[in-house]
């Protein structure tokens, strides 16, 4: 008997999760807001995955007789490079195409560690409640409390600058949001009846969370995670900025604009592009994201 | 009313002491903290002199003990670089970043909370949509490169304030912009959908169905009742402000405690980056704390919770 409803339920819930998640998808697909974001999240990542392809030359390739060239609309432009060159002669779209890569792959590490931790312990806190409630409180209570820039700034200064660190640093402070969404919808959602029904059945701590709570989050952590991954990018392109994110070698555009900045007043070029590509792609991932929240909950709609 | 006082105070102190032993942690996250703050071509004499002085060569429980007793004093050791107290040098900066964030906030305050209230009261004109667009471009674009646009629009190209470097108000201008945008993008955007929502609800329409003018119902039943989340971000926008100033400050050779942050990091001087990090967390969690005793007095059902 008990085996018979713990399997009966969650085919239910399958068929009602998929017709929601078709209608939120409808919702998507009409809010030309959200389709823009959409297709601004694409580009960014067709340019990550086929940047080979796409650059017309090597974003390493240094000619330091082709330095600081303007972009070629402009007077001293030239077509072989779009959109002009930087102080060694290293052609900027190139690099813009190159860098999409750095900010596409910590944009996506840092939600997948955020969101694995701070899910979890939100599940958790809000489920069992008690002590595990009460340390992962006090644990994020602590975590709120740090600036997030200086925090990254300080794990990188004493672990050394690199990809795996910035993403490291900053995976570890993002989970702190997840936890705050994904407990106070737990708490809501444990006192609802297919919960109860589950534990009556004798599910256990593990198939309650996995099976019933967490497809039941998963709306709210993706909207979060869309966020997350613009905060990211632009907390990546600081890092590299001052100097404690990727190695100058790797283009990423938070590097160039470090760069370009020693140009300001005689080549503007070299950090307005860098800045729009962050700009342009972060805004899609926040259309995206305004959208998501929209069509996953239409009660929020503001 | 008394008891949540007691309770948030504690959680405060909790947290400080959380940040303390996270501080302490982070300087020994590779296990050797004098490799870390002595340069690579030190000798091995060096290294063991300045181990045994800094008393790295303690048990790890031992040295927190003393770290913790030292940091509650605000003694945070000497400036490798210095040689002055590290607490000292940051709290010297703390008037710069202060002066600079307060200016930030004065921006949030007049721009993103009136732009928010007038883009909810007019929806979908060219006002809602041009402040919406502005806050969108706000809420991406990254803080050093808005600075940097508004250096080569204003400094370079107009001439109309300095680029950098601290003086009368018109250095002050361009590093406050830059520093409010995204918070100014933030409340502009909380206070709208805040606005909305208060908008639609009965009393306001009771409110217009008595016969008061749109002023009155807008802001006196309108945003008086929208203001609670509104002064909660604020709070907490003026944490992030206090502590977040760190690229801003970069960007224009600010004197306040985020450049001296980042000085300290490229010198590998440890004490003043603890300094800083404890300086500006204890900053975020006592504004923190101010906010909900602010939020318990402006709104009344708290006391009883």
């Amino acid at each position: 008997m008990a085996t018979a409803l713990a399997g009966a339920a969650p085919a239910r819930d399958d068929f009602i999760a998929a017709s929601v998640h078709a209608a939120a998808l409808r919702r998507l697909a009409r809010d030309p807001a959200a389709m823009l974001g959409g297709a601004i999240v694409a580009i960014v990542a067709v340019c990550a995955i086929f940047a080979p392809l796409l650059a017309r030359v090597d974003p390493n390739a240094q000619d330091l007789t082709a330095t600081l060239i303007p972009p070629m609309w402009i007077a001293g432009g030239s077509h072989a490079h779009v959109l002009g060159t930087d102080n060694l002669g290293r052609d900027l779209l190139a690099r813009i195409i190159w860098g999409s890569r750095v900010s596409v792959i910590v944009g996506l590490s840092v939600v997948a560690i955020g969101a694995t931790i701070g899910v979890t312990a939100g599940l958790l806190a809000g489920y069992r409640r008690g002590w595990v409630d009460a340390v992962i409180a006090r644990i994020t209570d602590v975590q709120l409390a740090f600036p997030l820039v200086l925090l990254a700034v300080a794990i990188v200064a004493v672990v050394g600058p690199g990809l795996w660190t910035v993403i490291a640093a900053i995976g570890l402070t993002s989970w702190v949001q997840y936890v705050r969404v994904v407990r106070a919808e737990t708490m809501s959602l444990r006192e609802r009846e297919f919960v109860a029904a589950a534990e009556a059945a004798g599910a256990t701590t593990a198939r309650v969370i996995g099976r019933h709570l967490l497809p039941n989050v998963a709306s709210a952590a993706i909207v979060l995670g869309t966020f997350e991954i613009a905060r990211a990018i632009v907390l990546e392109s600081s890092l590299s900025f001052l100097g404690l994110g990727v190695p100058p070698t790797t283009p990423s555009w938070g590097g160039m604009l470090a760069d370009g900045r020693q140009y300001l007043d005689t080549a503007w070029w070299t950090a307005l592009f860098p800045g729009l590509a962050i700009m342009i792609a972060v805004m899609g991932v926040n259309l995206l994201g305004d959208g998501l929240r929209d069509a996953l909950d239409p009660g929020m709609r503001a | 009313m008394g008891g949540y006082l007691a309770r948030r105070a504690l959680g405060a102190l909790w947290a400080l002491i959380g940040v303390a032993i996270v501080v302490f942690l982070i300087l020994h996250l590779t296990g050797d903290p004098t490799s870390v703050m002595m340069p690579p071509e030190a000798t091995k004499a060096e290294l063991d002199a300045f181990r045994h002085e800094q008393g790295f060569d303690r048990p790890l429980v031992v040295q927190f003990g003393t770290f913790a007793l030292a940091a509650a004093h605000g003694d945070l050791g000497l400036s490798l670089r210095h040689q002055e107290p590290a607490m000292r040098l940051a709290l010297e900066r703390l008037p710069a970043t202060v002066l600079l964030a307060g200016s930030a906030f004065l921006i949030v305050l007049l721009i993103g909370v009136p732009a928010g209230v007038l883009s909810a009261l007019r929806p979908r004109t060219w006002i809602d949509y041009t402040a919406r667009f502005v806050a969108l471009i706000g809420q991406s674009a990254p803080t050093y490169w808005i600075g940097l646009m508004l250096i080569l629009l204003f400094a370079v190209r107009l001439g109309w304030v300095p680029a950098s470097g601290i003086g009368d108000w018109r250095n002050l201008v361009l590093p406050a912009a830059t520093l409010g945008f995204f918070s100014t993008a933030k409340l502009m955007r909380l206070t709208r959908a805040s606005m909305l929502e208060i908008l639609a609800a009965d009393y306001l329409r009771t409110a217009r169905a008595k016969g008061l003018t749109a002023i009155r119902v807008s802001l006196g039943h309108g945003l008086r009742n929208a203001w609670l989340p509104i002064v909660t971000q604020l709070g907490v926008e003026l944490g992030t402000l206090l502590s977040g100033a760190i690229i801003t400050e970069t960007v224009f050779a600010w004197p306040g405690v985020g450049r001296l942050a980042v000085q300290a990091v490229f010198e590998r001087d440890f004490p003043v980056v603890e300094a800083v990090v404890l300086l500006a967390a204890t900053m975020f969690v006592l504004l923190n704390l101010a906010v909900d005793l602010l939020y318990a007095v402006l709104d009344p059902r708290i006391r009883y919770a």
